[in-house]
């Protein structure tokens, strides 16, 4: 047999070693929340795996069933986790995005969107504030409630619906707008640590910033908030935009590396994933290789670094019923996943509850709610149904989009429960 | 190829929504866990009712294409892989447990149920279901009883076979029969049930399954033993059953397969050691005590270097755990893994051992071996790189060596996993040809149009 062309072309293709690593034992299959849904191997990462293959070596075209199922894959990575072959799939899945989108093949409805949210709402930042201005202005202003109630956006645009749905609570103040770029412990401080501000986390999640900013200067860190600092890339690049991410990553390099820090503390999943695939995205970037390892080797989460650290003692007793939820992207890409656990059981007073099938993706992926709300809720509801089991006063997970897509199955639901990232918690049990 | 107006026949037995045939949908039916061989099927179905299953079997015979019927896919050694001119009939939703018989101890259930669910639902009711294939997570009953699966508790429970007691099952000619029953004496004509277990497809399609559960042991004692030679660990397993202890379960891994389990698992294995032994006992409290401490003591008179008692059932889970990825974690080292399944009676281990370790450096292969040392069962796995052609072309070599050497020891090619596609040329070193050419006959005389799995375990013509 001729060896055929491969229908993926330019830089960036799927890593044959990648391919050729998976052995296709099935061993992925029972943790993959799309594969749950269908039953059907072509929604598998095995069947996933051997798409990108067959695509590789010529034997498949980009079609739109490919390219249907490299999007309704969540990218949640949980198959990674199964992996005792250590396939890394999630590159393999994002590269066979990245083609795509490059060979122009994606949907002009999934084009439009990923081009006004990822290519300019969140990676320019004045942009992000004017829309969450608007955003904040509509949901205040009592149109929200009305739009919502008439049935003409949902006929005119039923994305745009979901997407006001699913938009997160538009903080009133805008995280780095309040914040000096250096702020100073009360006390001595012990580590320098830099924050990352964000995009979405800075305008809908100020408050969690605070909260993180708060515990951390009580564990007597000075926090830096490099002003110059860009969105990670982590949107971009999980949805396959390497381009873009790569001029972010390499903007923040610039910037974080010219402070001094002990560590780059994170409260978004997604990002801190990505910030430590840095050096991974820029290998073969001569200038800034090495430079982008040595940032990546400096990013913690939030809950990895206090771990690290050691949890000052709080004051008082938490009696409450805590219970925790893996983001996906710190459980199954950054391998965090007893840190946060075991930050909150030794919380005096708490009474922790473990979450069943807590690694099991909720649906948010990004923008993946938007994009395949159906499938998202088809997910959210599993979710859900463990999450009600619970009992649990608090639901914990420390990622923007886990928060808002649990609160929304929440309110769906009727389920009345705290879901709050880590930081606020701990806020809540120093009482800062 | 099967005609698009035949694949639109099927769709009026099944229903539209039930056929699969697209480009993408194809290539994701063509392999199982069987390394280096695919085949594109024509169409992948979803049959409802087995009325259905009979009618695509009729209409096969009538028509002359192939079915081959296919669980969650990770057989090892290509029961589920396509052939020519095929039909893939998938059973995997198929899997409602149907009833649980505390009275009896038995449990129907149809053939896509999880190994594994099974395993929780019977639990929670205080019985057990003992087959534990590493894969038990996904695999399914219905591809468990073809192949008539194994796992790390056979050398006390058995495998598969010991816990059929019976079936409904589709034929090739698209009768249905039931045979076996709840009753553990039944001598009322031949024993079709045990014939079906083991047939890889090739003899009837299930439909439910009975099995036989018993009481679940009330505790269980784990402990990992390390040796610096793998004589020494041979030695140690003979000195366990001499003591006439039985464990659950003793399982071996060699230092290629400890430092990719570690890699994979992080659970602390120290990975200089030459290789370990896994080891379980479990029944009645006092017995479970007194066993593990005799355990304890063969490991240590037969130089074990250290020996530890996994302190809580969470450690026993994850060593255990560990242990099932080793197939797929020594795919760290070597992206294609090739896979064998001999076994040789238990007291011949150590040769067997030996001699793998002699025929991997004749060959230059790299082999790395773990398996249940306890029934004998090994599973010597080349580490390899499909592109490189030479290298697989010395692997093959060697393992006809080992196939030869098992057998000759007194053993087979294949204790779990299958003939199949895989391991078909080499079956006549253990059955003889005479074996075969029965095996062909019952084949025949039940399939005329061989339009069931077809070229499985032996060609028909």
């Amino acid at each position: 047999m001729t060896a055929m062309k491969s229908y993926f072309t330019g830089i960036d293709l799927p890593s044959n070693d990648i391919l050729t690593n998976c052995m296709h034992c099935g061993l992925c299959l029972p943790v993959c929340p799309t594969f749950a849904l269908t039953g059907k191997e072509t929604s598998s990462p095995r069947g996933r795996i051997r798409l990108i293959k067959a695509v590789a070596e010529g034997t498949l075209d980009v079609t739109d069933g490919f390219i249907n199922e490299m999007n309704f894959c969540l990218d949640c990575q949980a198959c990674e986790t199964a992996c005792p072959a250590g396939v890394r799939y999630g590159s393999l899945v994002e590269a066979a995005r990245n083609q795509i989108r490059m060979q122009g093949r994606e949907s002009t409805a999934a084009i439009t969107l990923k081009w006004i949210f990822l290519r300019n709402i969140v990676s320019k930042k004045y942009l992000l504030k004017l829309t969450a201005r608007i955003l904040g202005v509509y949901q205040s202003s009592g149109l929200e409630a009305l739009l919502k109630r008439s049935v003409v956006i949902k006929k005119l645009a039923p994305k745009l619906a979901k997407l006001q749905e699913l938009s997160p609570r538009i903080d009133g103040r805008f995280f780095d707008d309040i914040y000096p770029e250096i702020i100073h412990p009360s006390g001595q401080p012990k580590y320098r640590v830099g924050f990352l501000s964000g995009c979405i986390m800075n305008v809908a999640f100020a408050s969690v910033h605070e909260d993180t900013v708060k515990v951390l200067l009580h564990h007597d860190c000075e926090v830096i908030i490099p002003k110059q600092q860009v969105c990670c890339g982590s949107l971009q690049a999980h949805n396959g935009d390497f381009e873009i991410a790569r001029q972010l990553a390499k903007k923040n390099i610039d910037v974080f590396l010219s402070f001094e820090l002990d560590a780059i503390v994170m409260n978004s999943a997604g990002c801190g994933a990505l910030m430590k695939e840095y050096g991974q995205y820029l290998r073969d970037d001569p200038t800034y290789a090495e430079k982008a390892e040595r940032l990546a080797a400096k990013v913690k989460d939030i809950s990895e670094f206090l771990y690290d650290i050691g949890l000052k003692k709080p004051v008082k007793e938490f009696r409450h019923t805590v219970s925790y939820h893996d983001a996906c992207h710190l459980v199954h890409s950054q391998k965090v996943s007893i840190q946060p656990r075991s930050l909150l059981q030794s919380i005096p007073g708490i009474d922790y509850v473990e979450l069943n099938e807590a690694s099991w993706c909720c649906g948010s992926a990004g923008i993946y709610n938007v994009i395949r709300h159906e499938d998202s809720m088809n997910i959210l509801d599993r979710k859900m149904s463990h999450v009600k089991k619970t009992g649990a006063e608090y639901l914990v997970a420390n990622n923007p989009g886990c928060l808002t897509q649990i609160e929304y199955g929440c309110a769906k639901e009727n389920v009345s429960m705290n879901i709050v990232h880590l930081a606020t918690l701990l806020r809540v049990v120093y009482e800062l | 190829m099967i005609s698009a107006k035949l694949i639109s026949s099927v769709a009026s037995i099944v229903g539209k929504e039930n056929v699969f045939s697209s480009a993408e949908e194809k290539l994701t039916y063509a392999y199982d866990g069987t390394p280096l061989i695919s085949k594109l099927p024509d169409a992948i179905v979803r049959p409802a009712t087995k009325e259905q299953i009979a009618e695509i079997l009729l209409l096969a015979n009538k028509e002359k294409f192939h079915i081959v019927p296919r669980g969650a896919g990770t057989g090892l050694s290509g029961g589920s892989i396509p052939v020519d001119d095929c039909i893939v009939i998938d059973m995997s939703r198929w899997n409602r447990i149907l009833e649980i018989d505390t009275e009896n101890l038995t449990a129907w259930v149809e053939p896509g149920v999880i190994t594994s669910q099974l395993h929780q639902e019977v639990e929670k009711l205080g019985l057990f279901y003992p087959p534990d294939p590493g894969s038990m997570n996904i695999c399914t009953i219905g591809g468990n009883v073809a192949e008539n699966s194994g796992g790390l508790r056979g050398l006390k429970y058995g495998v598969t076979k010991n816990y059929v007691m019976g079936m409904e099952v589709v034929l090739p000619n698209g009768g249905i029969i039931q045979c076996g029953g709840k009753t553990v004496k039944d001598v009322a004509g031949y024993n079709l049930k045990d014939f079906f277990i083991g047939s890889e497809g090739t003899l009837g399609i299930f439909t439910k399954i009975l099995l036989k559960l018993i009481p679940k042991p009330e505790t269980s004692k784990t402990m990992v033993a390390y040796f610096s030679t793998q004589a020494d660990a041979g030695r140690t397993v003979s000195a366990i059953i001499a003591q006439k202890i039985i464990p659950c379960t003793v399982e071996f891994l060699d230092r290629t397969t400890i430092q990719c389990v570690e890699a994979f698992a992080n659970i602390g294995l120290p990975t200089d050691i030459e290789c370990l032994l896994l080891l379980e006992v479990d029944g009645h409290p006092v017995i479970v005590e007194e066993e593990a401490e005799k355990v304890v003591e063969c490991c240590k008179n037969n130089h074990a270097t250290s020996v530890t008692i996994a302190q809580s059932a969470e450690e026993a889970m994850k060593l255990k755990t560990a242990r099932r990825s080793a197939f797929s974690a020594l795919a760290r080292t070597k992206p294609t893994t090739i896979l064998e399944d001999i076994t040789v009676p238990r007291s011949e281990i150590a040769t067997m051992l030996q001699r793998i370790g002699e025929i991997s450096k004749k060959h230059n292969v790299l082999i790395g071996t773990f398996g249940h040392a306890g029934d004998g069962n090994l599973h010597p796995t080349c580490l390899t790189d499909e592109r490189d052609h030479d290298e697989i072309a010395r692997a093959e070599k060697a393992y006809e060596e080992i196939f030869i050497e098992a057998v000759r020891l007194g053993g087979t090619i294949t204790g779990e996993h299958g003939t199949g596609l895989a391991k078909k040329k080499f079956l006549h070193l253990v059955s003889g040809y005479t074996a075969i050419e029965t095996m062909r006959t019952i084949k025949k005389a039940m399939d005329p149009n061989n339009v069931l799995n077809p070229g499985k375990i032996f060609d028909v013509a």
